[in-house]
């Protein structure tokens, strides 16, 4: 029996082909496999047409490097209740708190079925954002502390609710949707190719190239357009580039959180010579307008190459300098060691992706297990932490950073021919599906577009890393003091609005 | 110790000596120049994705530009970004640039209220609120603070409560989500109560006009002193912005 479709990243297949299964073969396939480490599921969605809602199931395959479909028919009509997949595996539990929220669908052994993100076509419109319920204990002994929306600084909104003993956290609950801003209703709505990809821009302002690359790869797969390697180079330089930035700025935040004044300062200032290069490649510091579907609107030329060169000679002994002092202060190792410890049995356990993943020994790596662009090409071994601390994706951190000056090196020796000639995309495919993987900074971002019978767009699916790992935060903070919880949301460095879309 | 001291001595001045004559590096998408040369104006007008070119006379709103650029692409003898990231005004018409024209975005000090330059010239203490925004603008507020552009340096700083600032800049569309959020945190910021947007997506809604998921009510209500356009600001458009509405854009920075 074929319970599943088994597809390559960046593959486009036709909607026939994907099995539609009984809803209980359907739980028990995906559970069964979620089980075995090389699995996980990097998206999990339901269409509703007709009165009846398909659901989705993408599991990825890391050790074949492959991606397996299955969906399932339900009901529409919020009347019975399906056994859910979280009861089994937690790692689902976003994915069906999303279909829950979305499309009603009701489960009778949820365990955690409570509001993710309000969107404003939620089914039930009585589950409004102040009437979030929150998990309490009652004791004499313990306090609550609330934080948020707004936060002390420059940070998007979001609310955190403590359960503390004292200094120690027992329990934290975070309350996201404060950002959405309805982006997938949009990328239907928005019948314009442009606009779709400036959306895509749009969906985590840190992650621009992330979520517009995966963008890009799922469209072209959509129009059967196969992108040259002159799109293909330029685009994986400009991930790392996004990966080189972002982290120098973590890096420097995390500096700050620990008052430690000069690294805050010295990583800070690193990082605009690597954004000014973006700026310098296509007008932008945070690489916006460089990634369109179907071409190279910023060719990466000579001039390019040698701006960047010209960058890392200069970057690298600084940060280096700068990295080495770092480490060898106690004051700083003090706090970070054993601080926001996420175990393996965690991360497993939510589906951490990502530096997250990484931190705690998991190997969830798309640009090792299922690599688009240039990636094949490089000899990428992921970088892997076993304590899960802060510490451990501080130095994270610092050696993804001098890979990504290295392959950014190496894909620059070998700069393909630029062609300015590429045909004009042609209208997606009728009635076929595109799964898009990209490793960002942050982790695993998956893009799924889904057309009808006119090739019009019909469903577009975003799932920012964030989805996973907001509540392996939540974990890796219980036990430790409420006065490191700054410094552990630091280390994740999660995204508001890429999770509330 | 010694270690310290290298690693100053290794990284020597990175301040931006004067932030309001400073040369932005690269392609810079600042404030457009339309040519008075003849072309598709209907073509034109439909290559902007927002709606924010319009025709007779031609005109871009900086207001509702994403400045993607698509329309110099198209029409490079037409629209010319320049560098110029001066864009701020306390005046919305005042960022809609008109063919033919290429002068600085006027700030009316007439109807800035007095206030504001009178209390705040030294020191202005803001409160960012996020509202949907995409973590772009606020990345780069983050930057206007760095060692490099140092807008600390004029006695500008974001603080953490609304209670210690003077004002708010208000980033992203204003999802419906934060709509309650904003109005509470604007109602503990005391006078003067200034009120900045920052970026497209605040000052117009930019690609989310007319999503169901956003509700901007709030700016209906009350009065903006500043709007600064950009996708995101700059950290330059955002500081020379803030020192034009204290009063402290002086001659010599003019020039």
């Amino acid at each position: 029996m074929i319970n599943t479709i088994v597809v390559k990243n960046n593959q486009c297949i036709p909607l026939p082909e994907i099995p539609v299964l009984a809803y209980h073969d359907f739980l028990e396939w995906n559970t069964t496999r979620v089980k075995d480490i090389n699995f996980h599921c990097v998206s999990y969605f339901g269409w509703k047409r007709k009165g009846r809602i398909r659901l989705f199931c993408c599991m990825a395959d890391d050790a074949e490097g492959t991606i397996a479909i299955s969906s399932a028919e339900v009901p529409g009509d919020r009347g019975q209740s399906l056994p859910s997949f979280t009861a089994r595996h937690f790692s689902f539990h976003c994915f069906e708190r999303d279909l829950h929220e979305k499309l009603g669908i009701n489960y009778s052994d949820h365990p955690w079925l409570k509001p993710l993100r309000y969107p404003v076509d939620r089914a039930d419109q009585h589950s409004t954002i102040e009437n979030y319920p929150f998990f309490s204990m009652e004791s004499e002994e313990l306090h609550e502390v609330g934080v948020g929306p707004v936060h002390a600084g420059i940070i998007e909104p979001g609310h955190f609710r403590f359960i503390c003993n004292g200094e120690q956290i027992l329990h934290l609950e975070i309350q996201l949707g404060y950002q959405h801003r309805g982006i997938e209703q949009l990328f239907i709505s928005q019948n314009d190719l442009l606009k779709r990809n400036l959306l895509a821009e749009s969906i985590a302002g840190d992650s621009v190239i992330g979520h517009t690359v995966a963008f890009a790869n799922a469209w072209e797969s959509l129009c059967g357009f196969q992108a040259g390697d002159d799109i293909q180079v330029a685009r994986t330089v400009a991930s790392e580039l996004e990966r080189i930035a972002i982290h120098t700025g973590d890096l420097s935040a995390l500096c700050t959180d620990v008052a430690y004044q000069l690294g805050s300062s010295v990583f800070g200032r690193l990082r605009t010579p690597v954004i000014n290069t973006f700026q310098v490649w296509c007008g932008n510091r945070l690489a916006k307008g460089l990634i369109r579907a179907g071409k190279n609107q910023y060719p990466l030329t000579g001039n390019i190459k040698n701006a960047l060169i010209r960058l890392f000679d200069e970057f690298e002994p600084d940060f280096n300098e700068m990295y080495k002092r770092t480490k060898t202060l106690p004051s700083v190792l003090a706090r970070m060691e054993r601080t926001g410890i996420l175990t393996t049995e965690q991360a497993v356990e939510t589906g951490a992706v990502g530096m997250a993943a990484r931190s705690a020994g998991l190997i969830r790596d798309i640009r090792w297990t299922h690599p688009c662009m240039m990636y094949a090409s490089l000899p990428h071994q992921p970088v892997v932490k076993h304590h899960g601390d802060v510490y451990s994706r501080m130095q994270i951190r610092r050696a993804e950073v001098n890979q990504s000056i290295r392959y950014i090196r190496d894909l620059l020796d070998r700069l393909p021919e630029t062609n300015l000639h590429n045909p004009p995309l042609s209208r997606p495919k009728a009635d076929v599906m595109a799964i898009s993987l990209t490793e960002g900074w942050r982790g695993e971002i998956c893009h799924c577009a889904i057309t009808d019978h006119n090739g019009e767009l019909a469903l577009y699916n975003i799932k920012d890393p964030s989805m996973h790992n907001w509540m392996a935060l939540a974990l890796a903070v219980r036990h430790n003091d409420i006065s490191d919880f700054p410094i552990c949301n630091k280390s994740f460095n999660l995204s508001y609005c890429g999770h509330d879309l | 110790m010694f270690s310290e001291i290298k690693i100053l001595i290794h990284q020597g001045k990175q301040f931006i000596p004067d932030v309001t004559t400073s040369v932005v590096p690269g392609i810079f998408r600042g404030r457009p120049v339309i040519s008075t040369e003849k072309v598709d104006t209907a073509a034109l007008v439909k290559c902007c994705p927002v709606g924010a070119i319009t025709a007779d006379p031609i005109a871009i709103d900086m207001g509702k530009c994403l400045f993607c650029g698509e329309c110099q692409l198209a029409f490079p003898s037409k629209i010319k970004f320049t560098k110029d990231y001066k864009v701020s005004s306390n005046v919305r018409d005042n960022l809609i640039i008109r063919e033919g024209i290429d002068e600085p975005v006027r700030f009316d000090a007439d109807k800035a209220r007095k206030e504001i330059r009178k209390l705040l010239r030294d020191s202005l203490k803001l409160r960012q609120v996020s509202a949907g925004g995409d973590n772009s603008c606020e990345w780069e507020l983050n930057a206007a603070g760095n060692v490099n552009f140092d807008m600390g340096r004029f006695g500008i700083e974001f603080v953490a409560s609304p209670r210690h600032a003077d004002g708010i800049v208000i980033t992203g569309p204003v999802s419906r989500n934060m709509a309650e959020p904003l109005q509470l945190c604007y109602d503990a910021v005391p006078h003067p109560k200034v009120i900045i947007l920052a970026g497209t997506d605040a000052i117009s809604g930019g690609l989310f006009t007319g999503s169901p998921a956003v509700d901007r009510s709030f700016l209906e209500k009350f009065t903006v002193d500043l709007y600064i356009p950009g996708n995101p600001v700059h950290p330059l458009a955002f500081i020379n912005g803030v020192l034009e509405l204290i009063g402290r854009m002086t001659k010599r920075f003019k020039s």
